[in-house]
């Protein structure tokens, strides 16, 4: 119940990124991961990495949050790592033992493949997930993709189905512990056993899951309809997105980076990162 | 059967973030053998987490929960076989079902506590019977069932197992009034053909006078008055003051010597009222 609270992922606050619109932080965020990507060598990736703590100031969220974010990565990122070590054959030769041998480029490729994957995952965190709404988001999005709407795409339908979502989920995880809850007061077991026990033991939350899932739907089905839903044609806004200055900030700034960034890859010497 | 002794039991919901809450603070509470206990208090009092305690689904803080003279955290692997002596029928459990019929889903319980199937047939018969299901329901989905009979699934379901201590949240929230007296009237039945000791939360008063033989009020995480009905129910300023109420009987009661006629203020049924104003006692 309660402490399903660590899920709502957004961070209130007032900052520069918060006060940012959403469809630019979007666009931006695209943007970033772009300039992540043309990341060649050590000085870029510095430089964005500098830019990334950056933004982190600029959010004025917690640092340690943004940790937290990271730790289920944790796994993948090692077994990258440890895939780029052994993997790459370079110059370098440091050890090697049996037909295992490390070069110091896959150390080094490793490490800048790590520091990647970071930066992918905090910096659209941070600029997506932490300090924007989901409604926020999602208004954004449906607002960014409006051009599509001309070719038929059913583009404020969609949103609208992910809003719901998006705003189902806590009360689905809610529900879930309940139905938990119950079965386990009647002696269910979740935790011990084989597989094909423990996915069985699954069968008496999934069905109450599923059957309340779909009550709830028609409920919000009805009650949409009550209130004279009748989808994205001649609907208004209560929250209109306004761009401000700020969203100017952020774009320049984005495109120096990222000149900055294909510049240094250009002239400046050192290692490669290669993948 | 058997008392749950409840030792200066503490609750923290969401400790160490910033949304802590503490939703029981400190509480002892005996509910006794053989009897049927009222819990009632506002909503957030901290009832439904104790009820959550009483067969281990939450584990405390600090504090003890002792079933038949044994703390039931003592070995937190046998945590299951406690869930097995005290029976939680949750509220709204019609969310429970799952099974493709209602006997297989009232047999769930008693599966998963390892009876054999002969046992498992009777328990479930004696439990369907105890929950007042027709017995041609039985072998129907139970998504076909109309809500009081889902919730009379849900309750048989638990009552199969048995159990030494039934713990009942909210039995009759959402039922119409012919199905609410039905429910509370069988489970009284049950509790004084079983010898069990029943527990039962509510937010009604009138229940509460009607079917319990004991009260105890929790305000704030704490219990704040425990007694007889007629106890608690006498001492109406103070369940105002706690955001609770009165029977509609106990403020008659109340208007009346306002008026000059003194029934008494421990009145707490129409019936006992009634005894009192033709000047005897209960009829």
């Amino acid at each position: 119940m309660k402490n399903s609270v660590a899920f709502g992922q957004y961070c209130e606050g007032k900052s520069f990124l918060h006060k940012m619109d959403p469809r630019w932080k979007l666009v931006l965020a695209v943007f970033y991961i772009v300039v992540i990507f043309l990341c060649k060598n050590i000085f870029t990736f510095a430089l964005v990495a500098l830019s990334a703590i950056g933004l982190v100031a600029l959010s004025e969220i917690n640092p340690k949050i943004i940790i937290r974010s990271l730790k289920p990565l944790v796994m993948i990122i090692c077994v990258t790592a440890i895939i780029n070590i052994f993997w790459l054959k370079g110059e370098t030769l440091l050890f090697s033992f049996g037909p295992i041998s490390v070069y110091l480029e896959g150390i080094i490729n490793a490490f800048l493949i790590v520091v990647r994957v970071i930066l992918l995952v905090s910096v659209t965190t941070l600029m997506l997930t932490y300090t924007t709404t989901p409604i926020a988001l999602t208004d954004g999005l449906e607002q960014l993709l409006a051009p599509l709407a001309k070719i038929k795409l059913p583009v404020h339908e969609f949103s609208m189905m992910m809003t719901i979502a998006l705003r189902f989920i806590p009360t689905l995880l809610e529900e879930t512990e309940k139905i938990m809850n119950a079965q386990r007061a009647r002696g269910a077991d979740f935790s011990t056993g084989s597989l094909k026990q423990r996915a069985k033991a699954l069968v008496p939350i999934l069905i109450p899951l599923f059957i309340s899932a779909f009550r709830r739907a028609e409920e919000l089905a009805i009650a949409m309809e009550c209130r004279c839903y009748t989808g994205g044609e001649g609907r208004t806004r209560m929250n209109v997105l306004h761009s401000s200055y700020r969203d100017l900030v952020g774009l320049i700034v984005t495109v120096l980076l990222c000149l900055a960034v294909v510049l240094i890859n250009k002239f400046a010497p050192g290692y490669r990162i290669s993948m | 059967m058997a008392e749950i002794q409840i030792k200066d039991l503490s609750y923290i919901y969401g400790k160490g973030t910033p949304y802590e809450m503490k939703a029981l603070d400190n509480v002892n509470i005996t509910f006794g053998d053989n009897m049927i206990t009222g819990l009632i208090g506002h909503t957030g009092s901290g009832k439904s987490t104790l009820v959550h305690m009483l067969n281990g689904l939450l584990r405390p803080d600090s504090g003890q929960v002792i079933l038949g003279g044994k703390d039931i955290w003592a070995d937190p692997k046998k945590i299951s076989s406690v869930r097995f002596r005290v029976g939680l029928v949750m509220q709204y459990p019609e969310y429970q079902l799952f099974d493709e019929t209602v006997k297989k889903d009232i047999a769930f319980g008693p599966k998963n506590m390892g009876m054999k199937p002969e046992e498992i047939e009777k328990a479930v018969s004696e439990a369907v019977k105890f929950a007042g299901l027709r017995p041609e329901l039985i072998e129907k989905s139970p998504f076909d069932l109309s809500g009081g009979q889902k919730r009379r699934a849900a309750l048989a379901g638990v009552m199969a197992m048995k159990p030494e201590v039934l713990v009942l949240d909210e039995p009759a929230a959402g039922l119409d009034p012919g199905a609410r007296r039905e429910i509370l009237s069988r489970i009284r039945d049950y509790q004084r053909e079983s010898g069990t000791s029943v527990i039962i939360v509510s937010h009604s008063m009138e229940d509460m006078a009607m079917y319990c033989d004991r009260v105890v009020v929790m305000s704030h995480g704490t219990p704040v008055m425990e007694g007889t009905p007629a106890e608690v129910f006498s001492r109406a300023d103070e369940l105002f003051s706690v955001g609770l109420d009165v029977p509609e009987v106990t403020k008659v009661a109340r208007a009346l010597k306002e008026c000059g006629v003194d029934i008494g203020l421990d009145i707490y049924t129409v019936k006992f009222a009634l005894g009192r104003l033709l000047g005897g006692g209960e009829i």
